[in-house]
């Protein structure tokens, strides 16, 4: 196993690169994306309440593999050439902005609604309100939710294999179908996943308890 | 307009819907095991039995933090190394299955100690054994408690199965790439169709969820 890992340390290293650099990328965005649609699920206008709905119900849904393979086979096909990788890290941003976004929500009504009352009644607007009173309170109580979103989000990644995205499971299937060695390099990309996986999701498990 | 009413041809939908069968049938299957499964596991980690309980820990917070579909490729192409040769359907179904019982057994888990200790203070002092009080009291609480994050599991297990397309189990989305690879102009319909498909099993699903939750609460 030892020798896999040397003799392949390069390829190793840059699917682990680019899995860790998929993931911080569609969890910038979807944070992003999911925060918006969050907000349009509690404003007063009923329309925009039903298009934040529509958006997430349809994402959070469908399987992360269609819409993926989606923007890979028909964005370069009818707008511009994209490459797997783009293609890919696009996927995973849409499909976890959709979960991002029910986890806001949660945030955002877990708060009092005296204080967006209090807000309102102070002379701000809904969106001062929700921007400067609402939404620090609601990050408090969503980043143990957010931190697990993340890590689902590395591990959903590995769909990046698919559409040849060059990330750690793409890599982990070339080593081992040109060493025959399957069970090791299986074994040695889950050492990878784990390296981010497991101390975030302990670190979180931590912050709950602390949070409860 | 013709791609899409060629697309949507009667050969081809019935082709997509037997794929959703395949794929309802390992999301089943899958999920019966793994309740079952997880369910032990969820205890014996619950229960603090010394060392046991701490080595069950470790291995589904292990797996659990593992991709699926890294789990798929290592029962069918690692598992061979050992002798073990299953065939698709049944890898998926044992990759799946193994995945989803650490989700459960941590569901399980958190619900067992969502339920006051306090009840299972009052069986022990009325006299039951440990196991007949986890039994009658304890755990018909509990599973009332998890049925939505148990719901929520099996919606992702179903999506989920689209992963198996991988070792071609010919489920969902493996008839759909055999459906829009007979003509790019199938692309579009073919991933509406797909779509609408997981869409409807899915979001029925979490319907019945939030319907069985209201009326328990």
């Amino acid at each position: 196993m030892i020798h896999l890992l040397t003799s392949n340390w390069s390829e190793f290293i840059s699917g682990f690169g680019w899995t860790l650099l998929s993931s911080v990328l569609a969890l910038f965005f979807s944070l992003i994306i999911g925060s918006l649609f969050a907000i349009l699920e509690v404003v007063p206008n009923k329309f925009l309440r039903i298009i934040g709905n529509i958006y997430v119900e349809i994402f959070r849904n469908i399987p992360l593999l269609v819409i993926t393979m989606f923007f890979y086979l028909v964005i370069p096909l009818y707008i511009v050439k994209i490459n797997g990788f783009t293609a890919g890290t696009i996927g995973l941003t849409i499909y976890t902005s959709a979960f991002i976004a029910e986890t806001v929500r949660a945030g955002i009504n877990s708060v009092d609604p005296g204080q967006m009352e209090a807000a309102r009644g102070q002379g701000m607007t809904f969106w001062q309100a929700m921007r400067y009173i609402v939404l620090p309170q609601a990050f408090k109580y969503v980043i143990p939710p957010l931190g697990n979103q993340f890590v689902n989000l590395v591990k959903n990644s590995s769909v990046l294999a698919f559409v040849a995205g060059f990330d750690l499971m793409y890599q982990g299937n070339a080593i081992a179908s040109q060493t025959f060695d399957t069970v090791n390099t299986y074994v040695i990309v889950g050492i990878f996943y784990l390296i981010i996986t497991l101390p975030i999701s302990y670190y979180m498990q931590h912050l709950e308890k602390k949070l409860a | 307009m013709q791609n899409w009413i060629d697309a949507y041809s009667w050969i081809n939908i019935r082709f997509l819907l037997q794929g959703l069968w395949i794929t309802i049938l390992i999301s089943v299957i899958s999920v019966i095991l793994s309740f079952i499964i997880g369910s032990v596991l969820g205890i014996i980690r619950y229960a603090k039995i010394p060392y046991l309980s701490r080595i069950v820990g470790f291995i589904i917070d292990v797996i659990r933090n593992l991709p699926l579909l890294l789990i798929i490729f290592f029962v069918y192409f690692g598992l061979p190394a050992f002798g073990f040769k299953p065939d698709t359907i049944p890898a998926a179904i044992l990759a799946m299955t193994v995945f989803e019982s650490m989700m459960i057994a941590e569901i399980i888990r958190s619900g067992i100690l969502a339920v006051d200790p306090g009840q299972m203070e009052a069986s022990r002092a009325m006299g039951m054994k440990m196991s007949q009080a986890m039994w009658h009291i304890v755990l018909p609480q509990a599973y009332k408690k998890m049925i939505p994050a148990l719901v929520s599991q099996f919606i992702s297990l179903i999506k989920d199965t689209s992963l198996a397309t991988i070792i071609v189990v010919p489920e969902l989305m493996q008839h759909g790439q055999v459906v829009y690879g007979q003509d790019p102009n199938y692309i579009i319909p073919v991933f509406v169709a797909m779509a609408v498909m997981y869409f409807v099993v899915c979001y029925a699903l979490s319907l019945l969820s939030k319907f069985i939750d209201r009326r328990m609460a």
